[in-house]
């Protein structure tokens, strides 16, 4: 949410595995997946699936997210229906970048890491932090 | 009132276990959101997991967040100006897949309003202190720039 004014004028659409979360930011365009880690493999295909059926309806141009593994799932599939990914790593990850985000970072049209130490000549760049 | 909060993902029983032994020497009401833990509070008030819009009123009310190390909480305590008493979890003990919320109070620690405890007794101190609020900030230069970022990505990529 604290990236939200970055797509002012865009049709914007959000993803979130936040039950009520539509209600709090008085959004309608918010779809809901279910939670999902590397431990949990039936929740992932579950989200899987819920990521897919949300990207297929509405075919965006970018999936902008912070991960961690519901994020990563859409970034891949918004890829196979064309959309160009931008990763912002978790400001959560202030070591290393997330597993999620050096996965991330091989199909990324951009990755950026909030923490300037992590940042990498080609890739992840530092922009700045939401905090 | 202080709110406790572990988020919506994983329990942790350690934490609010913590807390729970110490409710009765606060002095202040506890309500504790404590995720599908299986330890069971027996001094404050709790709900395993609490509704958004619900969440942002006991916010509003409380004098104290006392929390799991996440950004999420980071983020409402600084929107809603709450001073937050951050724990984090650890990885050798189950409590999260790695051990990055060590990280992330070590990054924190020291910017206003915020407070870190890494063991029992500093948790349990801290939450009997009167704790300051975080600083009003009107401008956040790094946010702004992160946003322009993005948007100028998107804006160029064509």
């Amino acid at each position: 949410m604290l990236l939200r004014p970055a797509f002012e004028g865009f049709d914007v659409h959000y993803a979130t595995t936040l039950e009520g979360f539509a209600e709090r930011e008085r959004l309608t365009k918010v779809h809901v997946l279910p939670d999902a880690n590397r431990h949990r493999p039936l929740r992932t295909i579950a989200c899987a699936w819920t990521c897919w059926n949300v990207i297929r309806s509405i075919r965006p141009h970018y999936v902008v997210t912070t991960g961690a593994l519901p994020g990563l799932t859409c970034g891949l599939i918004g890829r196979l229906f064309g959309a160009r990914t931008i990763w912002v790593d978790s400001i959560a990850n202030s070591e290393r970048l997330s597993m999620s985000g050096t996965f991330a970072g091989r199909f990324a049209a951009l990755s950026v890491t909030q923490w300037e130490h992590l940042a990498q000549d080609d890739s992840p760049a530092f922009h700045g932090a939401l905090l | 009132m202080i709110l406790v909060t572990v988020g919506t993902q994983l329990p942790f029983d350690r934490f609010i276990r913590i807390v729970d032994e110490a409710a009765p020497s606060l002095g202040r009401t506890v309500f504790a959101q404590v995720g599908r833990g299986s330890y069971q509070p027996r001094n404050m008030e709790y709900a395993a997991l609490i509704d958004p819009l619900k969440f942002d009123e006991l916010i509003a009310r409380t004098e104290l967040i006392v929390s799991h190390a996440g950004i999420g909480t980071v983020v409402m305590a600084q929107k809603f100006r709450k001073p937050v008493i951050l724990f984090p979890r650890r990885a050798a003990l189950g409590e999260h897949r790695n051990d990055h919320q060590m990280a992330t109070v070590a990054a924190l620690e020291g910017r206003s309003g915020m407070y870190v405890a890494r063991v029992a007794e500093e948790l349990v101190a801290l939450m009997k202190r009167p704790l300051d609020p975080p600083l009003t900030e009107n401008e956040h230069p790094a946010r702004d720039r992160l946003q322009r970022a993005i948007r100028d990505f998107i804006e160029n990529d064509r």
